[in-house]
């Protein structure tokens, strides 16, 4: 095993991994932005080392100046979490050549599976079924509008480097395809400095659901089941849950047995997921493979009772998975929400500020991922997820009254956060129903706006109360002789 | 410094009786303190309260920052003086803390007497304003009163030290750069209404706060004219059009807010150059003071065993331990201020007094306040002792306290009989502050004492006509003598006549001290001229 893990990421997934090493009994390492200086990882890590700088780029991005941390630090493995360098696979190389372990599959994996069009190819050829599209390098806007009429309207403009929604258009008449395919390349290009784009079916009121796996040296490769993440609201998840409340045990077993092949098909070692698109008819579509740790990995933990992030560490370690696939059982209902810094008021713009206040709920099987605390600032630096809270209950109606429960006491202020949106989700009835398709949001939430609460006059007036005092108190302790006479008696409490 | 170890048994039998005896005193105290607290008479309060006035004590309590003392001055003041019922003199003094400055506060308590000034009254509001000079506090008036109680005009009006000199001081401490802040909250009739025309900023409120020289009353007998007292001088008028007062208030609320921003813009800084750590509760709890003094005043106890309970962590570095044992003096601190500290360990020898006068020097020199806990029958007397020149010792130790000019405290816990009292710094030797424990007793001697004295002149002379007095008639000589002693040498007798800032109970001495030490680093501590010591 190893002694010294460094974690090159922020945030909760940042204070998850950090958990996990440590729990394992190794040194955990944090590097830290300027703008993160007292971010919460950096509080819970054995070691702490700075990145000055602020944008991504020229920090958790940068991969010069995290192997010099690594060198310096004298760590053994690197953990790249979810997003940042976690599917870049010049980095694992990198990581690897300088003679430390990357936790996650090979650069070669990253790099098949992170080219959409290759991903597409190898699937093909594993007899994983996949969405129609075109992936040619022909991207004329002539052979473009040839292969749309060719798979059919609507269709989905797609960065082959892309992922998380970034640079992905709809298109519904071939009179939007240009302008889609060119604002979708200007995306791709600025998110991942690659204009590469593909064609793909576009499927109606699909959801969207994905199996997590595990692959160790030993060529072991098993699945923890799935996820339904089909609560997206502009191709950015939301709310994910496992199981998937559509899918039959058949199904099930199809699904889960068609992402081991599709990471058998890439040698595939470590944790990874398989996404796929699944229709009405449970016809289900490769959609792509994700390289790394998902955000949404607690649901899985929470059902199947697996650490995936310490399985990760020992599989990197050589380690060979301890259990087989018939071990793993899906037990209960699992659900996480995303807790973003977004205005839910303002057209979901993220919300920056300091966090004056945080007091998640704590209870019988709820799990707050933190990464932040109070007196933090929230910058646009990074991404708006701040935390996720993750239920788990024997069935789903059960989960969706704890989670009810637990959004409705979830405290936190200072900056706005998507927790009024979250709210009105689980309440709707189509929900609950487990009516989940990836058009959701559109559907039911097109014209949605924070309900209007009349405040009650209480909190005014605790309000008022509040201010008052606390210009009392800055009235005479600013003006109070603390130099001179530091520890006088007539101070007030 | 070292911790003092105590030899009290707080188990025993006699530290109990001592407990019960003392708390029971505190408790009469506090018990005597409530009805004072309650104001004039219940319906002169009901009738105050209607014209939308907070009492006195409300108008402080909004006034202090939050949560912060008050050092109330002679809550005692005019108890069973006079006929009448004067609550706190009818006028309620102290220090508060307002926008982190400790200031004098002043307050006319218009339910007693309409907030006239009976002599007591004005004898206790120079005295705030005395303590106001000497620790350089600015002065909040809180005005409400009908000027001077006429029945003793005699007594109120004429003399250096009557109504006048309210005035004069308040010309005075302007001069001296000591903020003077009047409130208007009700009137400020004929002499009264110097108070706000003499004072650096002036606030006053809409509807009950009035200033003018003539009411009108006397104002329809002088000149025929028919006029309200809002017309001849409300807040309108005054801040409108006379400049008599500078800030309109709609209400006492709002002129309180006034009253603190002045303050917060004073622009004052104390400067402390005194050493300062930071505070230690003492290590044996204040509440075994109960215990800890004997219940009969003539029993002599270690006077440690109260420094203990008094100074930070019981900590105490003494001065000359083994020479003069009847006085014993050190340093220490009490929350983080270094003080000297004199107290009576039993009878005043010339060795005790030199040390005394020896240890003040030091503290002078040094620039260190003083506390002195006196507990003191007087000096050695005895023909051995004179010719000793225990006089000119004493004198000593009197002529070091007189001109002592660090800041000097003192309290009286025991007994505070004849040149005792002088020599550890009694109420005219110009401590900064004065005051008795419930147990105290002040006069020339001791009650015992003066009936002995009589009753040996009286038998001297009766010895002259061959005459003896049989044990009753001895008794009923003495006991009138004793009787009288006993009440005039009483605390509230004393604090009632301002002999003192106030009776405190023993557990409450540090606190007390603490607040007070800290008001009076309001004013640097100057060079001690020392003077002729007659060697």
């Amino acid at each position: 095993m190893f002694k010294k893990v460094l974690v090159a990421n922020r945030g909760a997934i940042a204070v998850r991994i950090i958990q996990a090493i440590q729990e394992l009994g190794l040194t955990a390492v944090a590097i830290y932005s300027t703008p993160d200086e007292r971010s919460l990882h950096l509080h819970w890590a054995d070691e702490t080392y700075h990145i000055p700088g602020e944008v991504p780029q020229d920090t958790y991005l940068n991969i010069h100046a995290i192997l010099d941390i690594a060198k310096k630090s004298k760590v053994d493995a690197i953990h790249p979490g979810y997003g940042f360098l976690s599917e870049n696979a010049e980095f694992a190389e990198k990581v690897n050549k300088a003679g430390i372990t990357f936790v996650g599959p090979s650069p070669e994996a990253i790099r098949s599976m992170g080219l959409k069009t290759e991903a597409r190819r190898i699937m093909q050829l594993a007899n994983v079924p996949i969405v129609p599209g075109y992936q040619g390098e022909d991207r004329s806007t002539k052979t473009l509008l040839d292969k749309a009429e060719e798979i059919g309207y609507p269709i989905l403009v797609k960065a082959s480097a892309g992922g998380g929604g970034k640079g992905m258009k709809i298109v519904q008449v071939p009179s939007e395809l240009e302008t889609a395919v060119e604002s979708a390349k200007r995306e791709a290009l600025k998110a991942f400095g690659d204009d590469t784009i593909y064609l793909e079916k576009y499927l109606e009121e699909p959801r969207h659901i994905e199996v997590q796996i595990l692959g160790d040296h030993s060529g072991n490769i098993i699945h923890l089941f799935e996820r339904e993440c089909s609560i997206q609201r502009r191709h950015q998840k939301i709310l994910e849950e496992a199981p998937s409340i559509f899918l039959t045990p058949k199904i099930r077993e199809n699904i889960c047995c068609a992402a081991v092949n599709a990471a058998k098909a890439v040698n595939y070692v470590n944790a990874g997921t398989v996404e796929f698109i699944v229709d009405k008819f449970h016809n289900f579509y490769f959609l792509e493979m994700n390289t790394r740790l998902q955000v949404e990995h607690s649901v899985t933990e929470m059902t199947t009772g697996v650490d995936i992030v310490k399985l990760q560490l020992k599989i990197a370690a050589g380690e060979s998975l301890p259990f087989s696939q018939n071990e793993i059982l899906q037990k209960g209902h699992s659900i996480e929400v995303r807790i973003y810094a977004e205005d839910p008021v303002n057209n979901f713009l993220p919300s920056t500020g300091i966090i004056r206040f945080l007091e998640p709920p704590i209870g019988v099987n709820i799990r707050n991922d933190l990464g932040i605390h109070a007196g933090v600032p929230v910058t646009l630096f990074y991404d708006p997820l701040l935390a996720k809270l993750t239920v788990f209950d024997s069935t789903r109606t059960t989960a969706i009254e704890k989670l009810k429960w637990a959004i409705d006491r979830y405290g936190i202020s200072g900056i706005r956060t998507n927790i009024p949106f979250l709210r009105e989700i689980v309440n709707h009835p189509e929900f609950i129903k487990g009516n989940t398709t990836t058009n959701f949001i559109e559907k039911f939430f097109s014209n949605w706006n924070v309900p209007h609460q009349s405040i009650p006059d209480e909190a005014f007036a605790l309000a008022a109360l509040s201010e008052y005092i606390n210009q009392e108190k800055s009235e005479y302790h600013s003006s109070v002789d603390f130099e001179s006479d530091p520890f006088s008696p007539w101070i007030g409490e | 410094m070292e911790r003092f170890q105590s030899k009290i048994d707080t188990n025993s039998e006699v530290f109990k009786n001592n407990y019960d005896y003392h708390y029971q005193l505190t408790s009469e105290l506090n018990h005597l303190l409530e009805k004072i607290y309650q104001h004039g008479p219940k319906d002169a309060v009901e009738k105050h309260k209607s014209r939308g006035k907070l009492t006195a004590r409300e108008r402080i309590h909004r006034l202090q920052d939050p949560n912060t003392p008050f050092l109330e001055l002679s809550p005692l003041a005019g108890y069973e003086l006079y006929e009448d019922y004067v609550p706190a003199a009818g006028i309620i003094t102290g220090i508060i803390q307002v926008c982190g400055k400790q200031c004098i506060v002043i307050a006319n308590d218009a339910t007693v007497k309409g907030g006239t000034y009976y002599p007591i009254t004005v004898k206790k509001h120079l005295r705030a304003q005395e303590i106001a000079l000497e620790n350089r506090l600015p002065c909040i008036y809180l005005v409400d009163s009908g000027g001077a109680f006429l029945p003793k005009q005699d007594e109120v009006f004429p003399d250096k030290e009557h109504f006048g000199r309210i005035f004069y001081n308040q010309a005075n401490l302007s001069a001296l750069k000591i903020p003077q802040i009047a409130v208007v909250m009700g009137s400020c009739t004929a002499g009264g209404a110097y108070v706000p025309a003499m004072s650096d900023e002036t606030i006053i409120v809409k509807g009950n706060g009035t200033i003018f020289l003539g009411g009108p009353p006397l104002v329809k007998a002088a000149t025929g004219e028919d006029v309200s007292a809002e017309e001849l001088g409300g807040a309108d008028v005054h801040t409108r059009i006379s400049g008599v007062a500078d800030h309109y208030a709609v209400d006492d609320y709002h002129a309180i807010q006034i009253c603190r921003s002045i303050i917060e813009n004073l622009n004052i800084q104390k400067q402390v150059s005194l050493s300062i750590q930071p505070p230690q509760e003492p290590y044996y709890d204040p509440s075994e003071l109960y215990g800890v003094i004997p219940k009969d005043i003539r029993v002599p106890y270690d006077v440690r065993e109260v420094i203990a309970r008094i100074v930070d962590a019981s900590r105490f570095h003494e001065f000359k331990e083994r020479y003069g044992d009847t006085l014993v003096c050190g340093f220490a601190r009490i929350h983080g201020y270094l003080i000297g500290i004199v107290a009576n360990n039993g009878v005043l020898f010339s060795e005790s007094a030199l040390k005394g006068a020896h240890f003040i020097e030091l503290c002078t020199q040094r620039k260190i306040p003083i506390v002195f806990l006196q507990n003191i029958t007087g000096f050695m007397v005895g023909k051995r002792y004179e010719a000793g020149g225990i006089a000119k010792d004493g004198a000593k130790l009197v002529q070091a306290v007189s001109t002592a000019k660090v800041p000097k405290f003192t309290v009286i816990i025991g007994g505070s009989f004849g040149a005792g009292n002088y020599g550890m710094c009694g109420r005219a030797y110009q401590p900064r502050f004065l005051w008795m424990w419930p147990n105290a007793r002040i006069s020339v001697m001791g009650g015992e004492q003066a009936a002995n004295v009589l009753l040996t002149v009286k038998q001297d002379a009766l010895k002259e006509k061959n005459k003896i007095m049989t044990s009753q008639e001895i008794e009923n000589f003495k006991r009138p003598i004793l009787e009288k002693y006993e009440k005039e040498g009483h605390p509230y007798y004393s604090s009632a006549r301002l002999w003192d800032d106030g009776i405190i109970s023993p557990p409450d001495t540090r606190k007390v001290l603490s607040l007070a030490i800290s008001a009076s680093l309001n004013a640097p501590i100057i060079d001690t001229i020392p003077p002729v010591f007659r060697m």
